[in-house]
């Protein structure tokens, strides 16, 4: 059945909702030739645009249309003939639309691999038939794994390029499941594909009629959406207080709205809540947006809270259920904290992947941003630097641009925050150089 | 490991696709009005800065939005769309600042090199002073990184420095939804909250919200010349010339800019409901069917971008 039997039209009562997915390889696997053929597939590739590249093919002398031309973007890559930035492309099947971070494959830019998965609820890694598993490949699942990306999807490219050869396929299923395990990977699938024609992708083609899964589409139609794998604590960063204060209006005289998005879990009028972390108690009495009110409010929804009671919240602070947690404040983020308590901690410990041209200098003084909140931090230490292409733990005395490494922090002021592998969005946070404003990391909370 | 049936794991919680849209859109609003202190709203009164004004009323009201409109006026627009801008500013009760190209160049800062030159690209420099005269140290606006090439791999919060300028290989690296909108004095950001939307999903949420929109985006009898594939509008500021034919044909506009550089598509879709069905099944991207400007060259909107157009 093909994905896109379905036109979008208005009206539709099939809304799977959105999903994020990241791609990741280099050119020579075909990464662009993939993206460029599901764009082309799903009929999100319009006639002039497909015109463009067509001329572009001709002009560069090759006899085919080359779809990797539609993910080629800006005129200094043009240049390069390379990747290098993180690009975003959209496609819609009528039942789900997908947003597509695609990540540049070399070596250099990890950076740019750990941007675009921070988004993502899937990875596609892709792996050239007549090569196997590669440092490359182990790098991308490695990263995919760090950033927390729940779901990867191998997908092995070029199979016309191998006869569409099963043991191939094989072979290289099995050597990535071994590996697989030893990084601590749970979901992972596998699939044979040609990209260049288009087989196993919207179509099952006619080359791979030993392969019983499902397409790559049809993958993407039934994956998981963020969210919705499991129970997760209701955690609701401030990001702006409403006070209208409109003195000839009583209803608005004392309004007070919490604005923000529920990052995880879901509230409900009635429920008893906590702001963190001056700890204060109150009840939700009312979750409002547009003007319109909401019994309950769930994951990625942005809304208005109004409380009970009277008190003091401000952007920065989060407001958490009161029966969810379990206050720990200063205790450390890590080791023997009991799994699901959001804590307000003047230190964290993280793996940190460094973004900024500039070496993390451990004299200064950097800022760092986590949910709506910001807190200067000072290096307390690098236990080690991990790399990236034999996974081994180095010991390291700084850390340079695109490098990762288990590093801990001081806070001058305390932070709420979560396990990453408990919360994303409560887990994560940006280094930011005051000096030139530049974010210049990214951390995960251990 | 590949099993032969999938379940999709799929709660009732997960919203669809526009309210996550959506959602996103207002989360985006928020962070603007948190992180920044002088922050502005582009409000042309074509569709996509329509969708942002009812983004801001969600996640504004029922206070006043914490910035108040700029529209850069070329001085060739639409009277429709015009209109449509008074009224809507003055309907939300919200501030309306209008800065004209014009003005820029009675200031001698705008210098066309013919008179019949299209002012859009010369709307950076009102821009830019109108950003200096209000001291703005961000601009939301209605961008979207399905509209051209160079605004694929676009931030959703961009940094301009003091000349405005877009330099794509400075830009700051964008992680989960930590946006960092910090500046110093004179730099600027530039806020898209519908970057992740593409021209369906903007035509979909205006009818999910009933919005109203200018006249010229539904079908209507017009004057036009064809001229390079596109369909050009005959009006007083782009006349027919000697050996143009002239034809009387039913159009609508997808996007609505300077007069001089936006065409319209044949179309009978008069209501929002036909749209979507024309774009559903459109075989020429938005830009495309409309832009006079874009054909220049593949690197046009890039040129612009980094001269600090928006």
């Amino acid at each position: 059945m093909s994905a896109i039997e379905h036109i979008p039209e208005f009206g539709s009562r099939v809304d799977n909702g959105l999903l994020r997915f990241l791609t990741c390889g280099s050119v020579d696997d075909g990464k662009s030739t993939l993206i460029g053929r599901l764009l082309y597939d799903t009929k999100a590739i319009l006639a002039d645009t497909l015109h463009a590249i067509e001329k572009t093919s001709a002009r560069r002398g090759m006899e085919a249309v080359d779809l990797s031309l539609l993910t080629d973007g800006l005129q200094a890559e043009r240049e390069q003939g390379i990747t290098i930035d993180v690009a975003y492309r959209y496609f819609s099947t009528g039942r789900r639309k997908y947003i597509i971070a695609d990540a540049p494959g070399h070596e250099q830019y990890t950076r740019n691999m750990v941007t675009a998965a921070s988004t993502a609820n899937l990875a596609i890694i892709l792996i050239d038939a007549r090569k196997g598993v590669l440092t490359q490949t182990r790098r991308h699942s490695y990263l995919a794994h760090l950033v927390g990306i729940p779901h990867l999807l191998v997908a092995v490219n070029k199979m016309d390029l191998v006869g569409y050869d099963r043991t191939v396929f094989e072979r290289i299923r099995l050597e990535y499941l071994a590996f697989a395990r030893q990084l601590g990977i749970k979901d992972v699938r596998f699939i044979p594909l040609s990209a260049l024609n288009g087989d196993m992708l919207v179509d099952r083609g006619e080359n791979l009629g030993w392969y019983k899964g499902p397409t790559l589409i049809d993958i993407l139609e039934s994956a998981p959406a963020a969210h919705s794998e499991s129970d997760e604590r209701f955690r609701f960063p401030v990001q702006y207080v409403c006070r209208p204060q409109k003195a000839d209006d009583p209803l608005l005289h004392d309004y007070r709205g919490f604005m923000g998005r529920v990052e995880s879990g879901e509230i409900a009028v009635g429920d008893e809540i906590v702001v963190l972390p001056s700890e204060r108690r109150s009840r939700i009495k009312d979750i409002q947006i547009g003007g319109r009110t909401l019994p309950r409010a769930v994951a990625e929804q942005s809304v208005t809270l109004l409380l009970e009671d009277e008190i003091d919240i401000s952007r920065g602070d989060m407001i958490v259920r009161a029966n969810d947690k379990k206050l720990c404040p200063g205790a450390p983020a890590s080791g023997t904290v009991s799994t699901r308590t959001a804590l307000a901690t003047r230190r964290i410990d993280a793996m940190l992947c460094w973004l900024g041209e500039s070496p993390l200098d451990a004299r200064r003084k950097y800022l760092i941003r986590q949910t709506t909140r910001d807190a200067r931090a000072l290096l307390d230490g690098i236990s080690y630097r991990l790399d990236i292409n034999s996974l081994q733990q180095v010991a390291a005395e700084g850390i340079g641009m695109n490098d990762i490494a288990r590093v801990a922090f001081k806070l001058a002021q305390p932070l709420v925050v979560d396990r990453y592998v408990e919360n994303r969005a409560t887990g994560a946070f940006i280094v930011i150089d005051e000096s030139t404003n530049n974010t210049v990391g990214a951390g995960m909370i251990l | 490991m590949n099993a032969p049936v999938l379940e999709p794991a799929l709660r009732h919680t997960t919203l669809d696709h526009l309210d996550w849209l959506e959602s996103e859109a207002i989360y985006i609003l928020r962070e603007v009005a948190g992180q920044c202190s002088n922050p502005a709203l582009l409000f042309s009164g074509g569709k996509d800065s329509i969708v942002l004004l009812r983004l801001a009323e969600k996640a504004f009201r029922p206070g006043r939005f914490p910035f108040p409109l700029l529209h850069i006026d070329t001085g060739h627009n639409y009277s429709e769309v015009i209109d449509f801008r008074d009224a809507r500013a003055c309907e939300l009760n919200e501030r309306l600042i209008v800065r004209s190209v014009e003005s820029s160049m009675a200031r001698g800062t705008v210098r066309l090199k013919s008179a019949d030159e299209s002012r859009n690209k010369h709307q950076s420099v009102t821009l830019l002073e109108a950003i200096e005269e209000f001291g703005f140290d961000a601009c939301i606006g209605g961008a979207r990184r399905d509209e051209e090439k160079a605004r694929a791999k676009e931030r959703i919060f961009s940094f301009r420095d003091e000349f405005g300028g877009w330099d794509p290989k400075n830009q700051r690296p964008e992680l989960w939804n930590l946006f960092n909108a910090r500046v110093h004095k004179g730099e600027n950001i530039r806020a898209f909250p519908i970057s992740n939307w593409t021209e369906l999903d903007v035509w979909q949420y205006i009818a999910r919200e009933g919005l109203a929109l200018p006249s010229i985006y539904f079908a209507h009898v017009r004057p036009v010349i064809r001229k390079g594939g596109l369909l050009q509008p005959v009006t007083e500021l782009t006349p027919a010339r000697d050996g143009d034919v002239v034809e009387q044909l039913r159009v609508r506009f997808r996007t609505v800019g300077d007069i001089t550089c936006t065409a319209p598509v044949e179309s009978d879709a008069d209501t929002v409901h036909k749209i979507i069905a024309e774009t559903a099944t459109s075989t020429i991207t938005e830009r495309g069917a409309t832009r006079l400007d874009d054909h220049a060259s593949e690197a046009a909107m890039e040129q612009r971008k980094k001269e600090g157009y928006f």
